[in-house]
């Protein structure tokens, strides 16, 4: 297992990347409760759009910096061409490259929304229901990830 | 993947959703604190149930699989310093958690008994009970040996 058999001077990388990866995981199953929960309450759809904007999007960069930063510690990048990448290192930058886009859709999505609740336009609960639906897809995502990149399954 | 593999993932996934909810429950902690109606704070203490009951899953599996993995693998044991100094760490955690669910639970309470009087505006009791110092420095404990636990398994110091 690489965990057992990492260097020590990647051990702050990872530690970071974690850090982010959970500060991520628990921002978006705060965003989704608090808007699945909301009951139209603009205080919890509010809390569920900020969490993602004000504590996901700073783990989302750190994750995916720290994750950068192991990748090269551990020369993922040095590898030769003729060689593929294993498959849960490439599940690992499906989830944060391809989750993070989804990631700045929601953001958008729900910052519209906020936007128009603050206005007392209508159509806010729908947009920021978009995102949360965005929210508990990203999670099912990060709990593959999580599954994928401890596992090692190739 | 071996069974040992499959154990371990999901001893992750478990302190994954541990360190998430931990997450969760610090914003909606921070919410409380501005939350002085009942509404208000029995809304967020719904969503504080789920981060409660994700967190108490967290911290079960975490321990069970961890135990079970240390002797499951033949470099680690349950008696090796860094697991001793984890399963510790996850004590302090566990009680200081149980201790802070608690106190998070008295201003639900006082909500419902004022919903229950019909008075639905702003109360100063409330607002204090939402900034429960005891909860605070309960959560802050629990979050820093959740925090040295995660730190002693990447290091494992002795290993």
């Amino acid at each position: 297992m690489l965990a057992a058999i990492r260097p020590d001077n990647q051990s702050f990388a990872l530690l970071l990347h974690l850090v982010g990866a959970t500060v991520v995981f628990g921002a978006l199953l705060a965003c989704a409760t608090s808007i699945l929960l909301s009951r139209g309450e603009a205080r919890l759809l509010r809390l569920g759009y900020f969490s993602l904007l004000l504590v996901g999007l700073p783990g989302l960069i750190l994750l995916r910096l720290a994750g950068e930063w192991l990748y090269r510690l551990q020369s993922w990048n040095k590898l030769p061409s003729q060689i593929d990448r294993p498959s849960w290192l490439d599940i690992g930058f499906i989830v944060a490259d391809w989750g993070g886009l989804l990631f700045l859709v929601a953001l958008v999505l729900g910052g519209i929304g906020v936007s128009r609740l603050r206005n007392g336009k209508g159509g806010s609960t729908i947009l920021l229901r978009s995102t949360m639906v965005i929210s508990l897809v990203l999670a099912v995502g990060y709990v593959v990830a999580v599954w994928a990149m401890t596992g090692k399954p190739n | 993947m071996t069974f040992e593999d499959w154990i371990f993932s999901i001893h992750l996934l478990f302190a994954a959703t541990l360190v998430g909810s931990l997450v969760m429950s610090w914003i909606v902690v921070v919410s409380m604190r501005t939350a002085d109606t009942p509404a208000t704070t029995l809304s967020l203490h719904r969503v504080a149930l789920v981060a409660t009951g994700a967190t108490i899953v967290g911290l079960g599996g975490v321990i069970v699989l961890g135990i079970w993995l240390s002797i499951l693998r033949i470099d680690f044991h349950p008696w090796d310093g860094w697991v001793i100094a984890a399963i510790v760490l996850w004590a302090v955690a566990t009680a200081a958690l149980l201790r802070s669910f608690v106190e998070y639970e008295k201003p639900a309470r006082k909500a419902k008994a004022l919903v229950a009087a019909a008075q639905t505006g702003a109360s100063p009791e409330l607002t204090a009970l939402n900034r429960t110092a005891t909860g605070l420095a309960l959560r802050s404990v629990a979050s820093l040996a959740v925090v040295l636990i995660v730190v002693d398994m990447i290091w494992k110091p002795g290993a």
